[in-house]
């Protein structure tokens, strides 16, 4: 089951914990994967960690011409973009009331905007292909709410609204677009948390736990598997029942 | 029948999978062949890629009958 052989995919924010998982789950199904991210290090060391079917591909997603640019090297480095993984994401965190302009537009041109330009820049190839799978990484927060996050939240909710429109319009050329939505997970991010802070948390979360990246990538794996062909503009949400949607 | 109508009559008839006779000079894409408004993107991006030309989008929205297209194609290469 979810046999990825002969897939290329490119995974944005690869250099982090749960793009890093994203990545290794569709590698080790077969694919062949194109990491992007800021930071070079990271990416590089986990292709040497994968394998030949790694391309590391960096990429500054709030530089609109890197973002231009990406889906082409991809092409390049892997010969097509069949799986497109929206990972990367940025938070600017703030108080509605005291939130700046570029605190807003920042996070809307990293989360929303990049996602809308990778898709178009991977649909054509995808539309030849008569086969494609996009899967934009959303949020919890997407559905309902976090003080201090209205312009992550906006934009999260955003890439939803999003998928689901270009889901419909692409359906009949075989490319399913759907949204994965992580609740809290165990990452760089949230390992800051003082224990108090998580345990507040946690009373949120009737799992009773944080999750782990790999939950998020197996996700993300079964929605860019040929199983998943009948499943678009669909939102899974993968968060320890903190929210059941 | 021109070289440019011929190859844009290959391109319908394989993109739309239509009998060749019914791709007319005023065949309409949508209402007379069956194609979808994903198909005319499809159609206009075949047809940059077979005459190596680009299509503009305000350009692509006139390109609505088989002769449209070969007329356009026709002055643009």
């Amino acid at each position: 089951m979810f046999d990825l052989t002969g897939k290329n995919a490119l995974v944005t924010g690869a250099s982090g914990g749960i793009g890093g998982d994203i990545a290794r789950a569709l590698y080790d199904a077969g694919a062949t994967v194109g990491l992007s991210g800021t930071r070079v290090e990271p990416l590089q060391a986990l292709a040497d960690s994968l394998g030949d079917r790694a391309h590391v591909l960096p990429c500054n997603l709030s530089d609109p011409e890197a973002v231009e640019a990406l889906p082409k090297q991809a092409v390049e480095a892997m010969g097509s973009v069949d799986i497109l993984v929206n990972n990367a994401g940025i938070t600017r965190d703030n108080l509605f009331m005291r939130m700046s302009d570029e605190e807003w537009q920042s996070v809307i041109d990293v989360n929303m905007t990049a996602t809308m330009k990778l898709c178009k820049g991977v649909i054509r190839g995808m539309m030849k292909a008569r086969w494609g799978r996009i899967v934009n990484v959303s949020s919890v927060v997407a559905a309902i709410g976090n003080p201090g996050q209205a312009n992550y939240a906006a934009s999260k909710a955003g890439m939803i609204g999003f998928s689901k429109a270009l889901a419909h319009e692409v359906a009949t050329r075989g490319i399913t677009v759907n949204a994965v939505a992580p609740g809290f997970i165990t990452t760089a991010m949230t390992e800051k948390l003082t224990d108090e802070q998580k345990k507040g948390l946690l009373l949120k979360v009737p799992a009773g736990r944080m999750g782990d990246p790999q939950e998020i990538a197996a996700a993300v794996l079964y929605l860019a598997s040929p199983e998943a062909g009948y499943v678009t503009g669909s939102t899974l949400h993968v968060n320890g029942g903190m929210a059941m949607l | 029948m021109s070289d440019v109508a011929d190859r844009v009559k290959k391109i319908v008839v394989e993109h739309l999978g239509v009998e060749e006779d019914k791709v007319a000079e005023n065949a309409s894409f949508i209402d007379d062949l069956g194609a979808d408004s994903l198909d005319t993107v499809e159609l206009v991006m075949a047809f940059e890629e077979e005459f190596g030309i680009e299509i503009p989008d305000d350009a692509a929205e006139t390109i609505q009958t088989f002769g449209d297209a070969v007329k356009f194609i026709s002055e643009a290469s």
